[in-house]
């Protein structure tokens, strides 16, 4: 058990940092603003990225299982160790980095360092989803945008009360993108380790079986929560007061249009219902949320007519989705050839 | 907890619905006020001094019961200075209007009947302007996009006062009936301080007009 919980810590680490990123995008706006109270948002963003993880984590992983089916709990190791350094590197230079892409990269290092063929057809799928997901997000939050402000312009509600109803929808939105980045960031954490998964089916009670993906899922949503408890406070104030300057309302939308880009791309659900009724589906790829949420305010930014973009702050966060994934992979290779070579561990 | 967090919301709404309505009478009553005055029907004159300082600590009480329960509730943390900055202004319509209406009661300015329908058109600029930026003020809260019609009219009034504001002082000066010159400097004073009602609105409108711009989604 020890052994396990020792290789599974990489992965944990990674949770950690990921909630201790993530969770800014989905409440770093409504806690830098004193909407919500930080104490709530962790509770509600670690519940619903739990039950997110739990319920609908698979489908992203499958893919990044596809990409590189990692089947030694030592390799797994590597690999997350490798993506959890490239995460907390890139936040110590202040670049907004995204899970996704360090983990693929660190895939993609294993695969080198292993001789096994990177399947292009899922390297492709995972990249054209990053690229493409930003984008679904603008224009997701364009079209919310002038949803919301129709709504707010003609129904004439008072400033203190639309305060209120305003807190209403970032708790529930916030709840739905907790629910989201669980659902499909959790690939990120603990995909590597499905295939070496070391845990075995088990039912608590006769009402419902946790797999023993599902328990290891549930380990990194656990891992996640810590980070938004212990970390997240931090970045939540410089999201809300930093980077991007939002009002509440226009937050609101942001965190809706990520979320709804999170959620298409984990939800098995959606999936079939769209190829049950002939319709062209949604990969479920692991995306980043950061980018989702800059692909939002973006969104929101050109629906005001696209004068206070900051291009500069868009090529330096540009760049660092081309860094992460180069260094990961970089990093992953050497780390499993010193894990081989000097632990003589299977990698 | 809903329930209770819509109560409170909706105790607020009233209470700057209330504290409006509060700035409205009190240029309705400046208004009379001079009316009175120039009709040299002192004792309504003085119910409506009466009135109007009762208005002016009233409307002071309920600035503050709305200040204390935007902080102490954390309602609406992103606009709360810009709503207090608007009410705190407000006060100094309310104010203004009060020490006019207040140095005519003390002084008793001796205005020649030439001069009344001066007085009177001054006045009601000047009062015209404060109701226009109340209706801005409302607006400001429930319907963002009306507000530069009213932010306009202010502007307007305010423009107009000026100009009689202008002619009256030329009037005042020219004017062969009245010899004294501690007289004319007496009128004035007097002119001054009613057309001192409307640029206070329109400092109100000024802000408003920021805050609108800051308020849109």
């Amino acid at each position: 058990m020890l052994k396990i919980l020792f290789f599974l810590s990489s992965g944990l680490f990674l949770g950690w940092s990921l909630g201790a990123n993530d969770a800014a995008n989905i409440f770093g706006t409504a806690v830098g603003t004193k909407m919500i109270r930080f104490k709530l948002a962790a509770l509600i963003c670690s519940v619903f990225i739990i039950i997110g993880a739990v319920v609908s984590g698979a489908g992203a992983s499958h893919t990044l299982g596809k990409l590189g089916a990692i089947n030694e709990l030592g390799g797994a190791f590597i690999v997350a160790l490798a993506a959890a350094i490239t995460v907390l590197w890139m936040t110590k230079s202040g670049l907004p980095v995204s899970t996704s892409q360090a983990i693929v990269g660190a895939i993609i290092g294993w695969n080198f360092f292993s001789h096994n063929p990177t399947s292009i057809s899922s390297l492709s799928k995972i990249v054209g989803t990053w690229i493409f997901s930003p984008i679904l997000s603008a224009v997701f939050s364009f079209i919310i945008f002038f949803i919301v402000k129709g709504v707010v312009e003609k129904s004439k509600i008072h400033l203190i009360r639309l305060d209120f109803y305003t807190r209403i929808g970032l708790i529930i939105v916030g709840a739905f993108g907790a629910y989201s980045l669980g659902a499909n960031n959790i690939a990120n954490v603990m995909g590597v380790f499905t295939s070496s998964s070391p845990f075995h089916n088990m039912s608590v009670g006769s009402l419902f079986q946790l797999s023993s993906i599902q328990q290891l899922f549930l380990l990194g949503g656990i891992a996640i929560a810590v980070g938004v408890f212990t970390y997240s406070k931090k970045v939540m104030m410089t999201v809300g007061k930093g980077i991007f300057k939002l009002s509440p309302i226009s937050a609101f939308v942001a965190v809706s249009a990520s979320s709804l880009v999170l959620f298409v791309f984990a939800s098995q659900g959606l999936k079939y219902f769209l190829i049950s009724h002939g319709l062209p589906s949604f990969p479920l790829v692991p995306v980043s949320s950061s980018q989702s949420i800059v692909g939002a305010v973006l969104g929101i930014s050109i629906a005001k007519g696209g004068r206070n973009i900051n291009w500069r702050m868009l090529g330096k966060i540009s760049s660092g989705w081309v860094i992460t994934p180069i260094a990961a992979a970089i990093l992953s290779y050497f780390s499993l050839f010193f894990m081989q070579n000097v632990f003589m561990m299977n990698v | 907890m809903k329930k209770m967090f819509m109560n409170r919301t909706k105790q607020l709404e009233g209470d700057i619905d209330e504290y409006l309505d509060k700035v409205t009478v009190s240029s309705l009553i400046f208004l009379e006020g001079i009316k009175s005055y120039l009709n040299q029907d002192t004792k309504r004159f003085e119910t409506q001094y009466e009135n109007i300082t009762k208005l002016e600590s009233e409307a002071d009480n309920i600035r503050r019961n709305i200040k204390y329960k935007l902080y102490t509730n954390m309602l609406i943390p992103e606009s709360r200075g810009d709503v207090l900055g608007l009410l705190e202004t407000m006060d100094n319509v309310v104010d203004t209007a009060e020490k006019a209406i207040e140095q005519f009661s003390i002084e008793k300015p001796d205005i020649p009947k030439f001069l009344h329908k001066d007085f009177l058109l001054l006045a009601e600029l000047s009062s015209k302007s404060v109701e226009e930026v109340v209706k801005g003020a409302r607006s400001f809260f429930k319907e963002i996009n009306l507000v530069n019609d009213f932010i306009n009219k202010v502007h307007y009034y305010e423009h107009e006062a000026d100009n009689v504001e202008e002619i009256l002082k030329r009037n005042v000066f020219n004017s062969e009936e009245i010899t004294r010159f501690s007289k004319k400097v007496h009128l004035r004073y007097f002119a001054e301080k009613i057309a001192l009602v409307s640029d206070v609105a329109e400092e109100v409108a000024e802000r408003l007009a920021v805050y609108a711009i800051k308020r849109q989604i």
